[in-house]
């Protein structure tokens, strides 16, 4: 049996994949055979290691060396090199972008520092189309150790004790979850992998299933014996087609093994799990719409109660959860319910993923601790604003989240702190903004994805949501009324009280939180018909300067709606009422006489 | 029992009552739109998506549908305070926004729910201007759908699915263009659809609305050139009275008669008249079947399924294609009569077929694409030219200013107007059946009949079925109304467990009285019930009450069609069906095309 030396960890999930690093894989393997190392040096293709911008990433172990953005042809020198002669390939490493100076290990990366990965510590560390090395980190002990020694009740009783709670967005408690179907009598009942990630940017389940699929596969045989269920289903989206593939390599094996299948173990317990393919409907992630997904139906939701626990997947007991609230199962089954709870704030235990996403330096998938504040995230992790510029908010939750803003960079983050701050948990999208956003816009992009995205079903989503992003539209374009900002309160509050479901329940946050935290932005556009950021065209202004203007008259001849004025060597003027922003005069002006500007160039507003 | 406060009120309801009902017990009525129920029937439709009906529930984050949450011990609720008035309106008013304002000409207006509830609200303005969505209009023989104006109740999709099993309407497409259309937004035409109208009933909107033919009979009855003929249905007659104001089960006929002679009809005829001439043939070939098979014919088939509801006949030539050789070749009495009117009475009075038009008056929509069926034509010349809804008519007799609550009560015409108390009852479910019983006693026995009256086959349930004693054959009778119980007994009969001898059904829950035509009962249960009511009261008070003993009947058999059965009463009384396919043909036409 070969002893490796050297490990070479090539990220094979679907970013780096998609910049071609199975490339990468195979010029390394070839470039080891050729030099004969074959027997000394392993080279997997594992799960993502989160740092995705920077991708394709290579990690070679055991010196923890964190090589970015590798091509294929950097192979031969990564092995010529560092391999077999040592010395680190300099231009490949990470570096930090304070100092610019090359990381040598990986643990002294910023990005790591603070990370704590528990429900994806397996990512990036193993082969996830090879059992062996999932088992040689322990998978499927946790399952046996609950066959063997434990009875669902008090299986149940340590994940209730630990404090974990549903990581899909409703921090529900998933003990109780698992208790409350457990006790619903019934012949059949099932298990539910919620895999239906919606959220525009968040990619946590993703990377979870390519990354460690026996984990998801081995909780929910672990969930399927708390609750009395011996059929398990994952309700994958079909645009993730490498975790559907690593998912039925894993299943097939897990069931070679006999850790999948008729009697674990030895025990009573059959456990068998299937997939279903989502269609790529936002509104499936809501469980009572999953479960008409599943069932072949429309995928809307329906009202609760009866909840899954009591009526779910053809009618009978179902208990859904999320692959990430999965993935952190086998390891408090493991570690003990006082380990996972000693992590974390008070009432939220644990680590939680999120994507951090938008004007940030470090991008990439991200786990930390339940309690670390906004602030560590960007500054420390995320490696600050982009460009040095000045931060302004951090949307959080995805689209049915708020925006926060400087005065909650100090908030410890948990379930209760987002909520109170008017955002929410989500299932953990971040996305930092800066100087250069427009708050009314980012409301109007994420009101944009939920108008697509809305079932139909009920009035206040289907037709509410539309009217709240045409609202914001006109704000936007400079046709804003006064009164706007009331509807938009009034419309606001009568849609989290009257939606049918959780999607419609949240769906005005982002409008609310920026109203709430950027009303000042919202009079602007409403009453002096200004965009500070820039970012709304329609409420920026061609003028003339009155220094530069020769009154060549170019200008006026090519405005295609007469909004030039003045004659020959004298000044000319634009008039706004006119004027439709097409650019025509700029580009024609030799003397850059003409300018952008985002202040309406009268001295009284118009109302 | 679980105690609750609504609105201050104490109230104790059954564990699993709803909010709703809870509060209609101690007088509290929540406005709904999308909630609808025929609770005699067990049809209920609560999707929870309108969201009219919420209320405060004290210690609930957010307000409930009162239509589908579930009471519970100790609750507190507010139907009324500023915070659900206020939702309530909102939600009204977007509902509005994305709705057409054409409530002047819109064939529902006077009769819309939604128009009511903006009435009730006191909606003076709509604050929330913007995008209308907007999808081809489709018009088949029978329906129309508008659905610019669906506000996404799904009434037509449950009647639809859950109650007719027809699968014609489901909700498509997501967000702000969900609307409820055939799959692929495939025309009705193109669909599984039957015709039988159940969605045009529940429809809060004018989004399905019947086609009118209206003009149509107005333009005949205005040709010097044209002898203009009008049959009407059993069930029009207990219906009628309702668009006048009258209570439900207000038997009008004799006005009803003297409203169709003032609008100009030629002749003043009764389908009762017809509906007795398929109990003739129908009740023929049931007796012939049955002999056959107690006489060891292996061959014929039994149960028969009677074939009067053109609703059924599209449904069992779409689902069941494989057992068109099942139900009676015998017409719809609206087809016998037109087929006997443009035959022996057009000779009779001197009038070529093609100058005489026929008019039928039906509770039914399915009957507008029967009369257009290609079987029912001589020469393209159909049997019936036009047939007209309930409502058609009342609106009709409305327009032509006829005050109709004063009009003295007239008779039908001869000698198409002559009818039994059998032929009444056929607008009741389990009517066809026991007429069909009433002579096929008598002619199978030889001896008179004495109770007519076969209170077995009447009641409400979906299902039902009787053993009829005919003088000691045992005759198993099923009876099914609604298209989902029907296809119950079909899959018995194809399955070659079916016990019965003979099965009617119809397509309408109640029957006819029930009818996609008729005065809409806006989930009123008791409405249908007393409509039944009517007609085996207006059976009661006829001297005949036998089919074969209709004299006019005996005079059409003896000077012109021999006997039933003869060659001449299959030409002209009998028909055949044909597969229709359920496969999906899409046409690529968008859905935003207009």
């Amino acid at each position: 049996m070969s002893k490796y030396n050297t490990h070479l960890l090539v990220c094979a999930g679907t970013g780096c994949h998609s910049s071609e690093s199975n490339l990468v894989y195979e010029m390394l393997r070839d470039e080891v055979m050729r030099k004969g190392l074959d027997k000394t040096v392993q080279i997997i293709r594992t799960g993502c290691f989160g740092f995705c911008e920077k991708g394709p990433i290579l990690k070679i172990l055991p010196d923890n060396t964190f090589y970015t953005q590798v091509k294929p042809t950097d192979a031969r020198e990564i092995i010529d090199e560092h391999v077999i002669k040592g010395r680190k390939v300099t231009r490949l490493l990470y570096a930090d972008p304070e100092t610019n100076s090359p990381i040598l290990n990986s643990t002294q990366m910023s990005f790591y520092k603070k990370q704590l990965r528990v429900a994806l510590r397996n990512c990036g560390a193993i082969d996830p189309e090879n059992i062996d090395e999932s088992i040689a980190r322990d998978a499927y002990q946790a399952l046996g150790k609950v066959l063997l020694e434990y009875t669902p009740q008090e299986t149940i009783d340590v994940i209730k004790q630990s404090g974990l709670r549903g990581r899909g967005g409703a921090g529900f408690s998933t003990g109780l979850k698992w208790e409350l179907t457990a006790r619903n009598e019934s012949t059949q009942k099932y298990v539910v992998c919620n895999a239906d990630e919606g959220d525009p940017g968040a990619f946590m389940d993703r990377s979870i299933l390519e990354g460690d699929p026996h984990v998801i596969l081995e909780a929910m045989a672990i969930c399927g014996f708390c609750i009395g269920a011996n059929k398990g289903l994952i309700y994958i989206r079909a645009e993730y087609p490498m975790a559907i593939k690593r998912l039925k390599i894993a299943i097939s094996q897990a069931k070679e093994y006999g850790l999948m299948g008729e009697r674990i173990f030895d025990s009573d317990f059959s456990f068998d799990i299937t997939l279903k393919y989502g269609a790529g409907a936002f509104v499936c992630g809501e469980e009572t719409a999953l479960i008409h997904s599943m069932e072949g139906k429309r995928g809307e939701p329906s009202n609760k109660p009866p909840y899954p626990a009591q009526s779910g997947y053809l009618g009978k007991p179902t208990c859904v959860n999320n692959v990430e609230t999965f993935a952190n199962v086998p390891v408090i089954i493991l570690k003990g319910a006082d380990w996972f709870s000693s992590i974390g704030t008070a009432k939220s235990k644990g680590t939680k993923v999120f994507a951090l996403a938008g004007k940030i330096n470090n991008v990439g998938l991200i786990e930390v601790p339940m309690g670390t504040t906004l602030r560590e995230i960007i500054y420390e992790i995320g490696g600050g604003i982009k460009n040095g510029k000045k931060f302004k908010a951090v949307q959080t939750g995805g689209p049915s989240g708020g925006c926060l803003t400087e005065k909650h960079l100090d908030t410890p983050i948990d379930y209760e702190s987002l909520a109170a701050a008017g955002s929410m948990m989500g299932s953990g999208g971040m996305i930092v903004l800066d100087e250069d956003d427009c708050m009314v816009s980012v409301a109007k992009f994420y009101l944009d994805f939920i108008v697509e995205e809305s079932c139909g079903k009920c009035v206040p989503c289907r037709i509410g949501n539309k009217r709240l992003y045409e609202t914001l539209d006109r704000i936007t374009v400079g046709k804003g009324k006064p009164e706007d900002i009331e509807k938009l309160k009034n419309l606001c509050s009568v849609i989290k009280d009257t939606s049918l479901c959780g999607l419609g329940q949240t769906s005005p946050n982002p409008v609310l939180s920026t109203l709430n935290n950027f009303m000042e932005e919202y009079h602007e556009h409403v009453y002096e018909k200004k965009c500070r950021s820039g970012k709304c065209r329609s409420l920026l202004y061609y003028v003339i300067s009155e220094e530069e203007c020769i009154g060549c008259m170019a200008c006026k001849r090519v405005c295609p709606t007469h909004a030039i004025s003045g004659e020959k060597k004298e000044v000319h003027q634009i008039n706004q009422e006119i004027c439709i922003k097409c650019g025509a005069c700029m580009e024609k002006c030799q003397f850059d006489a003409i300018h952008l500007q985002n202040d309406y160039p009268k001295v009284t507003a118009i109302i | 029992m679980i105690e609750l406060t609504i609105d201050k009120k104490k109230v104790r309801v059954e564990p699993g009552t709803t909010i709703l009902k809870a509060a209609r017990q101690v007088g509290v009525e929540i406005p709904t739109l999308c909630h609808f129920e025929l609770c005699d029937m067990g049809i209920e439709n609560k999707p929870g998506g309108c969201r009219i009906c919420v209320v405060e529930v004290e210690g609930r984050r957010n307000l409930q549908p009162s239509c589908i949450t579930e009471v519970q011990e100790g609750m507190v609720i507010k139907t009324h305070n500023v915070r659900v008035l206020n939702a309530r309106t909102t939600v009204l008013k977007l509902i509005i926004s994305d709705h057409p304002f054409d409530c002047l000409v819109c064939a529902k207006s006077g009769e819309c729910e939604l128009q009511s509830l903006a009435t009730q609200f006191g909606i003076r303005s709509l604050p929330y201007e913007g995008e209308q969505s907007h999808y081809r209009k489709d018009t088949s023989p029978s329906i129309i759908r508008d659905v610019d104006k669906c506000i996404m109740c799904r009434r037509c999709e449950m009647m639809c699915n859950d109650v007719q099993t027809v699968g014609a309407l489901a909700a498509v497409n997501r967000g702000f263009m969900s609307v409820v259309a055939p799959a692929f937004e495939m025309n009705l035409v193109d669909s599984p659809c039957t015709y039988c109208g159940q969605c045009v009933s529940v429809c809060p909107t004018g989004a399905l609305t019947e086609v009118d033919h209206t003009n149509d009979i107005i333009r005949a009855l205005s040709d010097p050139t044209k002898t203009v003929v009008v049959q009407t249905a059993p069930a029009v007659r207990a219906a009628l009275g309702e668009e006048f104001g009258l209570p439900p089960g207000a038997l009008v006929t004799g006005k009803m008669t003297a409203a169709l002679r003032e609008l100009g009809f030629d002749y003043v005829f009764d389908t009762d008249f017809s509906a007795d001439l398929t109990i003739m043939e129908e009740g023929t070939e049931l007796l012939q079947r049955i002999r056959r098979h107690l006489a060891g014919d292996s061959t014929v088939r039994l149960p028969i399924l009677t074939s009067c509801c053109p609703g059924w006949v599209n449904f069992f030539e779409h689902n069941f294609p494989d057992l068109l050789d099942v139900p009676s070749t015998a017409k719809s009495p609206q087809q016998m009569f037109g087929a006997i009117a443009k035959s022996w009475f057009a000779e009779k009075i001197g009038v070529d077929r093609k100058d005489l038009v026929v008019v039928s008056i039906m509770p039914c929509l399915a009957k507008k694409y029967e009369c257009q069926r290609d079987e029912f034509k001589t020469d393209g010349n159909p049997d019936v030219d036009f047939s007209i809804s309930t409502r058609e008519l009342a609106a009709f007799i409305k327009q032509a200013n006829i005050d109709f609550l004063n009009l003295p009560d007239e008779d039908f015409d001869d000698p198409m107007g002559e009818s039994t108390g059998a032929g009444v009852i056929f607008g009741n479910t389990g009517g066809v059946i026991e007429a069909a019983c009433r002579t096929a006693y008598e002619l199978h026995t030889g001896r008179s009949l004495e109770k007519v009256d076969f209170h077995a086959l009447r009641g409400m349930e979906g299902i039902r079925s009787a053993t009829v004693d005919f003088d000691g054959l045992q005759l198993n009778i099923g009876i099914a109304h609604g298209l989902g119980n029907a296809r119950k007994l079909l899959d018995e009969v194809r399955a070659g467990t079916s016990q019965y001898h003979a099965i009617e059904i119809m397509a309408c829950p109640g029957g006819c009285i029930g009818g996609g035509g008729q005065p809409y009962h806006h989930g009123h249960s008791e409405i249908l019930a007393q409509r039944a009511a009517a007609l085996y009261t207006e059976d009661e008070r006829k001297t005949i009450r036998k089919s074969h003993q209709n004299p006019s009947i005996v005079r059409l058999y003896d000077e012109f069609l021999g006997h039933p059965g003869s060659q001449k009463a299959h030409n002209l009384l009998h028909t055949e069906y044909f597969p229709k396919s359920n496969e999906v043909s899409i046409h690529l036409n968008g859905h935003n095309g207009q």
